[in-house]
């Protein structure tokens, strides 16, 4: 009764807040200064923006650095950045962008155009081994790039200091997103060529932070960059990342009031018990997450070349109790599409839990009795748990999967091979879009173009006529037919599902917790972008 | 003594060359590709395929082995996958905390295995003896990890007395020091009982009760020191056990050293800090046993070096 009384009291006082608090809140004007502390337990990989690719080092290059465009805080809304402005030619094939002024690199020297044309010729050198030289295909030249033939992309001119033109081969809706990449990341040349490959230990960008210290192993320390071209941001004055701590160890010392943010969020063993506990809870924020759980059906193997099969096992799957595994911190999916992303068709009916209706399919594809086959999955917790539940979904209409829990670099090679692996529970390896955009979520782990030895699309699914129309949908450029191209991605991932190579199992939602003192809109501490916080934004209410 | 120690050193040598075949070739033979992992999700082919020439991962295995033995002779352990930076100064980066912590693991083992020891020795046959044998088992046989968590869990976490994980001060070093000591303490344990029972049988010791001596004097300044000689050369032994205990410890208590370098890089199939790591471990086993064969006639003149 006590607890009962406790919790409704507490739940209705959050109502309150929720509806009544934050707004007020949010209206303060945030107060300037304060260090806060957040906690990995991994080393931080690279800093150099052409190669950090993890989503721990991911939005510290986006305080360190800038790109010409970025993305309003909190949201997926693009907005020129270290571009002033930006023109379109009619044909959807020249971009070209005007570069704000007083933009400075934290060595002191004035960012010109000539940077930016540095940094993508940088980017796309095969010497650099940059992750995302193919983001960049679009642009004129590239492949001259790729291929070693020349040093520089000729679809990349500078008209004057103040002015970066840029050609493409193909017109690409995405391309203003391609520039909001981390590997868009502006670099000064004198800086990276003084330090060479460790340029990534040596970070010098026009970013909102500068790196102050690096110990490796054990911490790292960003402090405010009095002369950031964007005036009252940052409003921290230090952010201290404390690398090598267990979240578990996290989470205790953000109750003893040591850490602000656990960066590697709240461990799933503790999770329920920080979520009953009204005063921790009030403290989590929660907010979507552009990611899809997913299961492969590899439609090169038998018997899950035939479509009915594959419509089959999207009835038998239970994604609720599958939600539930995980303590709910995710939504059931009926597509591809996270609901956060634009496109996602929100009244698709998609495939109903129907265990019979599944039976009856599979009789008719002419496996009454069912069939043997193999799920390759994670062996990492939660995963080989979700895997039993997606076996025992599986043997109610009579499909007997043994389940291959490996390492993750194992069930990787495995789904790039042609006959490695059936079915495959993405789990821990599902997809994260690198920028909120559909065709994302297409190439490569649902076009053909992923669908080849080594690739991503591990259900080696091909179908020349939606690779078509999602070409056809990228050359829509022009901004203000973007709901139209939505549209048109969106029936793509209607018709994909009408084939059924995946099973969409769930989307994962974000929970970042932070210390009282940490105040800002909520959607700060779950930026798409910014993984897990936009560093840039955020403040502290223990400051004069 | 001169050519006793060239030869120990070429064996050293053989030794250190047969561990990196080894590493590489299991390394090698992983079916994880190192090359997906650095290149990410999104990479194309055509990446992929270039990271893989510019790190030489498509020579064969006997060209790839060729030019790291051949670096590694010029001082250069390789650039790591993931972190880009050089592995030699992560790895120098992280020794001093590993060291640290070996040294004062060291410590615990010795103090807590020679007072247990000698403690049972004094009181043979009774049951404080046999319960110090039976904690002696129980510390040698729990594994670390087990251990560990449970000191955490106990003086961390319950009680409060100690910091739950981190580096700096001494009081960081308490429980990780303390967890990696404790398998050591239980063999030290019953060597120092069974060689203090032989030496109390002695002659000079009955002598020196004889004379009058307090027990304390007789114990600690005549039986102590012979009976603790066999043991100097289990230090040195010490040091590889200590060096797998390291990784299982560290990772525990977030201690930032090597131990912690090779997990992390385990997980993400960083071959190069993998490498560098199981090296520099294997040279530290190799040193230590040298050292502990070099002191021993030292301390034991019937020890001779042959």
């Amino acid at each position: 009764m006590n607890q009962f009384l406790r919790t409704t009291v507490a739940g209705a006082a959050l109502a309150l807040g929720l509806g009544l608090g934050l707004p007020a809140f949010a209206q303060d004007a945030p107060k300037a200064g304060g260090a806060i502390t957040i906690t990995y337990k991994d080393d931080v990989a690279t800093l150099d923006p052409a190669i950090g690719y993890d989503w721990q080092n991911w939005s510290m290059i986006k305080s360190l650095f800038d790109a010409l465009m970025d993305y309003e805080p909190g949201t997926t809304n693009l907005k020129p950045d270290l571009a002033e402005s930006y023109e379109i030619s009619p044909d959807g094939k020249v971009f070209t962008f005007k570069l704000r002024d007083g933009v400075k690199f934290h060595n002191g020297r004035a960012m010109t155009a000539e940077d930016v044309k540095y940094t993508l010729d940088r980017v796309t050198n095969p010497e650099t081994q940059s992750p995302g030289a193919g983001f960049f295909g679009s642009i004129a030249g590239y492949e001259d790039m790729a291929s070693g033939k020349v040093k520089s992309l000729s679809g990349v001119t500078v008209p004057d200091p103040k002015t970066v033109r840029i050609e493409l081969s193909r017109p690409d809706a995405t391309f203003l997103h391609v520039m909001a990449l981390n590997f868009a990341h502006i670099v000064p040349k004198e800086e990276v060529e003084k330090y060479g490959a460790d340029f990534g230990k040596h970070p010098v960008g026009t970013g909102a932070f500068k790196l102050a210290e690096w110990t490796l192993g054990q911490r790292l320390v960003f402090e405010k960059n009095a002369d950031y071209w964007n005036k009252g941001v940052p409003f921290l004055d230090q952010i201290t990342f404390e690398i090598g701590q267990e979240p578990i160890v996290a989470l205790l010392r953000l109750q003893k009031g040591e850490v602000d943010i656990p960066g590697d969020g709240i461990p799933p063993a503790k999770f329920q018990e920080v979520m009953k506990d009204p005063e921790q809870k009030a403290r989590v924020v929660e907010g979507g997450q552009l990611h899809t759980g997913y299961i492969t059906m590899n439609v090169k193997m038998a018997p899950f070349d035939d479509v009915k099969v594959r419509q089959a096992v999207n009835m038998a799957i239970n994604k609720d109790r599958i939600v539930q595994i995980i303590n709910g911190r995710a939504v059931p999916a009926n597509q591809p599409l996270p609901p956060s992303m634009p496109g996602y068709v929100k009244n698709l009916e998609g495939y109903k839990y129907d265990p019979e209706a599944a039976k009856k399919l599979l009789a008719e594809a002419g496996h009454a009795d069912g069939f043997e086959t193999e799920l390759f999955v994670m062996n990492t917790d939660p995963q080989p748990r979700i895997a039993q539940a997606i076996q025992q979904d599986l043997a109610a209409i009579g499909i007997k999967a043994s389940i291959r829990s490996l390492a993750q670099a194992n069930v990787i090679e495995a789904g790039g091979m042609e006959n490695g692996a059936a079915m495959i529970w993405s789990g821990g390896m599902g997809w994260i879009a690198d920028f909120p955009d559909p065709s994302n979520f297409y190439g490569p782990i649902l076009g053909c173009a992923g669908a080849v030895q080594g690739g991503w699309n591990w259900s080696w699914y091909c179908n020349e006529a939606l690779d078509k129309r999602a070409a056809e949908a990228d050359a829509i450029v022009d901004p203000a037919k973007a709901e139209e191209r939505f549209a048109a991605w969106g029936a793509i991932y209607s018709d994909i599902m009408k084939d059924a190579p995946w099973v969409p199992v769930f989307n994962e939602q974000r929970f970042t917790m932070k210390s009282a003192r940490m105040v800002g809109a909520d959607n700060l501490f779950v930026d798409p972008v910014h993984i897990p916080i936009n560093y840039d934004f955020v403040s502290v209410n223990d400051v004069q | 003594m001169a050519l006793y120690l060239l030869r120990r050193l070429v064996q050293a040598a053989l030794i250190l060359l047969g561990v990196s075949v080894i590493t590489f070739a299991l390394l090698y033979l992983l079916p994880a590709d190192p090359v997906r992992q650095i290149a990410g999700r999104s990479a194309t082919v055509q990446t992929v395929e270039n990271i893989r020439r510019q790190l030489g991962l498509d020579q064969p295995f006997l060209v790839q082995y060729g030019r790291y033995l051949l670096n590694l002779l010029q001082g250069d352990l390789g650039r790591s996958y993931l972190q880009r930076s050089e592995v030699a100064e992560l790895i120098v980066a992280r020794l001093p905390a590993t060291l640290l912590l070996m040294a004062a693991g060291i410590l615990c083992e010795l103090v807590i295995g020679i007072a247990m020891g000698l403690w049972a020795a004094v009181r043979r046959g009774t049951p404080t003896d046999r319960a110090l044998m039976v904690s002696s088992f129980v510390g040698v046989s729990a594994p670390q990890f087990v251990v560990g968590l449970l000191l955490l869990y106990v003086f961390g976490v319950r009680l409060g007395w100690l910091p739950i994980s981190g580096y700096g001060t001494a009081a960081h070093l308490v429980l990780p020091a303390l967890t990696l000591g404790l398998l050591g303490a239980g063999w030290y344990a019953r060597m120092v009982r069974s060689s203090m029972i032989d030496v109390l049988r002695q002659d000079y010791i009955r002598t020196a009760r004889a004379k009058g001596l307090k027990g304390s004097t007789v114990l600690f300044r005549h039986a102590l020191p012979n009976a603790i000689l066999p043991i100097v050369a289990m230090i040195g032994i010490d040091i590889g056990i200590f060096m797998s205990g390291v990784v299982v410890v560290e990772s525990v208590f977030g201690w930032p050293g090597i131990g912690q370098l090779a997990w992390q890089a385990i997980q993400r199939v960083d071959i190069p800090i993998i490498m560098g790591v199981t090296l520099v471990s294997a040279l530290a086993i190799v040193l230590g046993n040298l050292l502990a064969d070099l002191i021993a006639p030292f301390i034991d003149p019937r020890i001779k070096l042959r």
